[in-house]
């Protein structure tokens, strides 16, 4: 465990208590805006602002660092570390939700139509799935697996090879090739991302299916929803990695920012998998 | 022993020093971001003090006397989040920033920029709680565990909570992220993982089940939000949804959450018996397994708080069999220290009166929660007075009290001066003596059948109030020694050598002298 | 300073025990053979805790006294045994064991809710309860069925209120309808919500069930000596938690048919009677399903339930004859422009502003007939 360099120690920086100070603003604009309060949405909008330009100094200066080679060995090690625990930790917020589509499925709604509760509370009410709930009059067409869905499971599929496709280029040092992987994984993202509000639209227009459809409803959109709001932090990560990319930032034996953003990308695509099976297909 | 730390070293990355208010605000180093957690969460430790002294000086009598009851339970649902979330939980943070770099031999955390971060997203947070008692509505006063539906009906004040939730469980997330790199791969050569202090593997524990469960409340309170103004149906039966469906969520986290709270106090309190007994921890590795198997167990124990809701038998089985479990490994570490103990050469400095005083007192509160795992007595217990005796058990006598006995152990080498040992004992003696007035009485509370989160009670429940209500302010005015006995410590006082304590073996005694420089194993020592 | 301390600790000591003597020390006497179960449980448990806490104590502190630096205590250095850790690992395992067995016997005797005699529905409002004697196949089918009332807090505000007001016998704990039932019969309860969670719970029984809104959980008692026996809603449920007390009144099986006889005629004659005996609507158990009555004016259902029909925010229950008479007293015009202006957590037009004052008036109106 003998390190050549010291480990680097950044210098004193103002970009997290910048960072504080947009969430700050964000947490009130957002509980004023779901509050009618006037002032709301702009309070909200100055935290965004101010979050954003947070991340791209903030960013910008981690890029710095890592160009001129500030990052040694052992620093990288730190970020596959940090990168696969902050993976964790995203799985255990979808695990969340799935666990609230299990017990919905499995416990809660077969309840309601059984036992004292349903002779009881809902007489009227058939269990089975989907379904809205016991208390909600209007119907609504489920989404079906064998359209759209499993086309999106296609491109993010495909996603997956090029971005893999793309690393390769960069560890053989083909800058061609990792280019354009990395366009057709961003592009194929953006696709996905197309295709997702498409299908949100048709949800709402002909399947009257909208968040206030009971259970199929809350868990469809909630699950859909944060999977497509990862897929677009993803799709802006690969974007910069690609402007990166073309400003002739990496070699081929240190690229950790670019890897990052790849295992991110596999994890987006293995929560889509579990989305398509237990979502849209069983 | 002056050779190893490296104010004068020529370092090749740039350390220029800002000052003033600058310096905090920007500071990358674990020191000052130990240090202003410490701080911060003594401030939320006030505040949420002096809500619970408003929730005693109501329950002083039968009657309702200060409070209208919706703010009496903003009190209680206030104080409970301010001292979990703002005080108990930060304050280890705290200890883990100023510690495990120095006792693994690490020049910084692993991500020094982050870790300011982690820090400075507290303070926002603190702000929309407080905030939240200002808004029309008032705070949330569904409780700590915000169950829905109660927490569906609040008011704006519930939203500010959530999103304080949410920013604090990024912070966590952020911190123990760091914790966890730091640990795994900044260690000194020659400190293999099981050659790490005590205090450490704790930590590394604690992380890891930090990780896992604040995206779990994240994902809890989100849902909330959702069924607040989204028009979705998580916690309401009319849409296929279950209020029991928020509590399975909530306490996923919930009972992993009490042991974030307890772990790293267990940590503290194996570095400190061991310094006064002059006499290596007993069982090291026993201890490093027990510490593992609580944390594994306590992913299946978390229905053990909704024994009431009418599960299956088969569930209250399971989650009882679960829960009594979790006292063999606890029981294997209070043995362990006992033994640490036993044929010990013992001296009795404040860190060890704490620490002695915490095994004493926090092992009755374990009891406690064992009878209260037993099903059918929680079910006569639950929600009552003897859940918040068995909790004020482990959480002040348990985590605080520790938190109180590793200020005092590390005080010396944070500020290189010692603290009065007048004064810490009067503070030990008043805490412990104040702390059982308050609690102790609450059991028999609770057992007679006073529910919990009641502005007013009956009048068969009046002497023991009014005990624990003089208790409360009691050990409230005690803590003003414990503050005193800090900023005397850091203002001056008697020189405090680079080891002062006997026993004590690990790098930051051995190998720095005190105060620990503001730059410590910028090259790393080398362990045997 | 330490002796100091000890002397104190000791005379606190005696000062909570010398309290105690005249307040009470355990749970309350048991009076099913549930809660008989759970409380020689609790002895059980509570001493076998005891006895390990002297033990393992009575070492720490024989250790403290004898193995210290001050009386010339050189430290061994011994760090490990795992025969001990082994012992020390078995042994509370065998503990607990011996605990989980009769625990297990209870949970399973507390579950078992089959044959009742008799069926009641307690359904927990923000904030009371309202019974409902259902039909059963028990043996006590008939007698009772169809009774429903709504049971409150009975103990006057100014109690509350006004410390110079003496506080009654049963402070918080009487109520203006008590549950009835016969002794010795199997006691069926069935529990739902219709707002929040609120739990049922009664001590001397043994029984603590939450109610939750929407769904149907159950549980059982059997008394053995008539008498009143007095517990506590046990769940959060808004601010009046503290004030939604239970009263059971349990009397001989002749008695009881005596009781069930005279309400049922009261609730079938009497429609609206001084004593509170509405019939409990089943339909509005579930929160956002059924949310108000099914006439009424088109601004009240469209915008005033939203609050008033549930009780949300603390809004008074439309129909709720409680918490309107004393409003209702203030007169129509101070009414009508307490809901133009809005008053505390009520907003003003009900926070529509396009509603004209007239429509607003019609709509307190409206309310005002549905609750008198
Ligand atoms: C630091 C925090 C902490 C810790 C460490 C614990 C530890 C334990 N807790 Fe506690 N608990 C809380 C914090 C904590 N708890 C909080 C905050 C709540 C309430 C939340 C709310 O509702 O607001 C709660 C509530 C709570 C409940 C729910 C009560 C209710 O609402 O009805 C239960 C029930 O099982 C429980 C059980 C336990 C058990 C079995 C342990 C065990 O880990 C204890 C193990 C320790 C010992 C047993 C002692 C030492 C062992 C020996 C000396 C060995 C020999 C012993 C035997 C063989 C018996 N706790
Ligand atoms: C996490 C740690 C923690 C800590 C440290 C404490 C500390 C204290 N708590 Fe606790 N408490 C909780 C966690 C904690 N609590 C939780 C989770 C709940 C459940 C909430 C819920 O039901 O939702 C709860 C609930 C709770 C209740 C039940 C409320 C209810 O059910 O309605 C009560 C009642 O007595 C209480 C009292 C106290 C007291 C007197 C202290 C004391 O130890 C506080 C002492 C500190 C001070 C007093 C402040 C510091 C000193 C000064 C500022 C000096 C000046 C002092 C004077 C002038 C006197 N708490
Ligand atoms: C956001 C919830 C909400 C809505 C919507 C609402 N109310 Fe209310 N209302 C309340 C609350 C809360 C109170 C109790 C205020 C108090 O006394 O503290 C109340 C009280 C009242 C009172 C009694 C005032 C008094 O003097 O005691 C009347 C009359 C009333 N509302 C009428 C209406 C009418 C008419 C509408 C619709 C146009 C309406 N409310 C819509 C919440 C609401
Ligand atoms: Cu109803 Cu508490
Ligand atoms: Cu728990």
């Amino acid at each position: 465990m003998q390190h050549a360099q010291p480990y680097y120690v950044p210098s004193p920086s103002y970009w997290p208590i910048i960072g504080s100070i947009a969430l700050l603003f964000m947490g009130f604009g957002a509980a004023f805006v779901m509050n009618d309060v006037a002032a709301g949405p702009w309070v909200l909008i100055l935290g965004l602002a101010i979050l954003f330009w947070m991340m791209f100094g903030w960013f910008g200066t981690v890029a710095r660092e890592s160009e001129a080679g500030k990052y040694g060995p052992q620093e990288d090690i730190s970020f596959r570390w940090s990168m696969s625990w902050f993976i964790f930790s995203e799985v255990m917020f979808f695990a969340a939700f799935f666990g609230a589509l299990f017990y919905m499925r499995v416990l809660s709604v077969p309840d309601l139509g059984s036992g004292a509760t349903g002779e009881y509370l809902w007489s009227s009410f058939k269990a089975g799935w989907p379904v809205s709930g016991p208390g909600i009059e209007e119907t609504f067409r489920p989404m079906g697996a064998w359209g759209l869905p499993a086309l999106n499971t296609a491109l993010l599929l495909t996603s997956g090879v090029t971005v893999t496709w793309a690393h390769w280029a960069m560890k053989v040092g083909n800058r061609f090739q990792l280019n354009l992987g990395l366009f057709l994984t961003i592009a194929l993202g953006v696709l996905f991302l197309f295709c997702q509000a498409y299908e949100y639209a048709e949800a709402f227009h002909e399947y009257n299916l909208t968040l206030e459809m009971g259970a199929y409803g809350a868990t469809f959109f909630m699950l859909t929803g944060f999977h497509g709001f990862h897929v677009t932090i993803g799709t802006i990560m690969l974007i910069v990695i690609l402007f990166r990319c073309l400003s002739g930032h990496f070699k081929p034996e240190h690229h950790f920012a670019f890897e990052a953003v790849s295992w991110y990308w596999h994890f987006v695509d293995v929560v889509w998998l579990m989305l398509f099976v237990l979502v849209y297909w069983l | 022993m002056e050779a190893v730390h490296g104010h004068d070293h020529a370092h090749d990355h740039d350390h220029h020093h800002p000052t003033g208010i600058t310096r905090w605000l920007t500071t990358t180093n674990h020191k000052d971001i130990g240090t202003m957690y410490l701080w911060f969460s003594f401030a939320m430790f006030i505040s949420g003090g002096l809500l619970a002294l408003g929730i005693r000086a109501e329950l002083f009598q039968p009657g309702l006397q200060l409070w209208r009851p919706e703010f009496f339970n903003q009190l209680t649902t206030m104080h409970g989040l301010m001292m979990v979330f703002g005080a108990i939980m930060p304050a280890f943070v705290g200890f883990a920033n100023w510690q495990i770099p120095l006792m693994i031999g690490a020049s910084d955390m692993a991500f020094a920029r982050m870790n300011n971060f982690s820090f400075w997203l507290l303070p926002p947070a603190a702000l929309l709680l407080i905030a939240s008692f200002f808004v029309p509505g008032g705070a949330t006063g569904a409780g700590w565990t915000l169950y829905a539906p109660l927490s569906i009906q609040q008011g704006m004040g519930m939203d500010l909570a959530i999103f304080a939730v949410h920013i604090m469980g990024a912070s966590s997330i952020m911190g123990s992220i760091n914790i966890i790199t730091t640990i795994l791969n900044m260690r000194a050569p020659g400190m293999t993982l099981m050659k790490m202090p005590l205090f450490v593997w704790t930590w590394l524990i604690t992380a890891y089940l930090l990780i896992a469960v604040m995206p779990v409340l994240a994902g809890a309170v989100t849902m909330l939000l959702t069924d607040r103004h989204f028009g979705t149906n998580f916690f309401n039966a009319a849409g296929g949804g279950d209020p029991v469906l928020y509590q399975h969520v909530f306490w996923f986290f919930g009972h992993p959450e009490v042991y974030i709270m307890i772990l790293p106090a267990f940590g503290i309190v194996s570095q400190i018996i061991p310094a006064f007994a002059r006499k290596p921890l007993f069982g090291y590795s026993s201890m490093v397994y027990a510490t593992a198997s609580i944390a594994i167990l306590s992913f299946i124990v978390w229905a053990h708080h909704m024994f009431v809701t009418g599960m299956p038998a088969a569930g209250q089985l399971f989650f009882m069999y679960a829960t009594m479990l979790i006292a063999v490994p606890t029981g294997v570490k209070v043995f362990n220290w006992v033994a640490t103990m036993w044929k010990g050469s013992m001296t009795f400095e404040t860190p060890m009166l704490f620490s002695v005083g915490f095994l004493f007192v926090f092992t009755m509160g374990g009891f406690t929660g064992l009878i209260l795992a037993v099903t059918p007595v929680d079910i006569q217990l639950q929600d009552t007075y003897y859940v918040v005796a068995h909790f004020h058990y482990v959480l002040v006598a348990g985590s605080l009290f520790a938190l109180f006995a590793g200020t005092y152990f590390w005080l010396p080498k944070w500020t290189g001066n010692m603290y009065s040992e007048t004064l810490g004992k009067l503070h030990f003696w008043c805490s412990m003596i104040f702390f059982n007035i308050t609690f102790f009485v609450m059991h028999f509370l609770g057992l007679a059948g006073m529910p919990r989160r009641i502005p007013d009670y009956s009048q068969q429940f009046a002497d023991f109030n009014m005990i624990a209500s003089i208790g409360a302010f009691g050990f409230g005015l005690s803590q003003l020694i414990f503050l005193v006995a800090v900023v005397k410590c850091i203002r001056g006082g008697e020189k405090a050598p680079a080891n002062p304590w006997e026993g004590a073996d690990t790098l930051e005694w051995t190998h720095l002298p005190s105060p620990a420089p503001y730059h410590s194993f910028e090259t790393p020592p080398v362990v045997k | 300073m330490k002796k100091l301390s000890l002397v104190a600790l000791a005379s606190a000591t005696a000062l909570c025990s010398g309290v105690a003597v005249a307040s009470r020390l355990g749970l309350q006497d048991p009076e099913t053979p549930i809660a008989r179960q759970i409380y020689s449980l609790h002895s059980l448990i509570l001493w076998i805790c005891v006895v390990i806490f002297v033990a393992v104590f009575g070492m720490m502190f024989y250790a403290i006294l004898k193995h210290r630096k001050s009386v010339g205590h050189k430290a061994a250095q011994f760090h490990e045994s795992t025969t001990v850790e082994i012992i020390w690992t078995i042994i509370p395992f065998v503990i607990l064991m011996g605990m989980a067995y009769p625990a297990t016997k209870t949970v399973i005797d507390m579950k078992d809710t089959s044959n009742p005699d008799l069926t009641i529905k307690a359904t927990g409002y923000q904030w009371k309860w309202g019974y409902e004697y259902v039909k059963g196949e028990g043996s006590l089918t008939g007698v009772s069925d169809g009774i429903a009332l709504l049971s409150s807090l009975a103990t006057p505000m100014d109690q509350i209120y006004d410390p110079k007001v003496q506080k009654g016998e049963n402070y918080l704990l009487e109520v203006d309808n008590e549950m009835v039932v016969p002794i010795n019969k199997k006691i069926r309860i069935l529990t739902t919500a219709n707002d929040v969670i609120h739990a049922f719970w009664v001590p001397a029984f043994g029984v603590k069930q939450d109610a939750i809104p929407g769904f149907i959980r159950d549980t059982w008692f059997k008394v053995e000596k008539a008498g009143i026996y007095r517990g506590q809603c046990a769940e959060l449920c808004g601010k009046e938690h503290g004030f939604m007390p239970i009263v059971v009144r349990a009397v001989e099986e002749d008695e009881f048919k005596a009781w069930a006889e005279k309400h049922k005629t009261a609730a079938v004659a009497e429609p609206a009677p001084a004593v509170q005996v509405a019939a409990v609507d089943t339909t509005t158990a579930a929160p956002a399903a059924a949310a108000g009555p099914v006439d009424g004016k088109k601004t009240y259902d469209g915008l005033c339930a939203a609050c008033h029909g549930m009780g949300i925010a603390g809004a008074p229950k439309t129909g709720d004859k409680g918490a309107w008479s004393a409003r209702i007293a203030q007169g129509p015009a101070t009414l009508a422009k307490h809901a133009i202006e809005g008053i505390r957590a009520m907003p003003a037009k009900g926070g529509n502003p396009a509603l004209s004052d007239a429509e607003v008036t019609a709509a307190v109106e409206h309310m005002v007939g549905l609750s008198k």
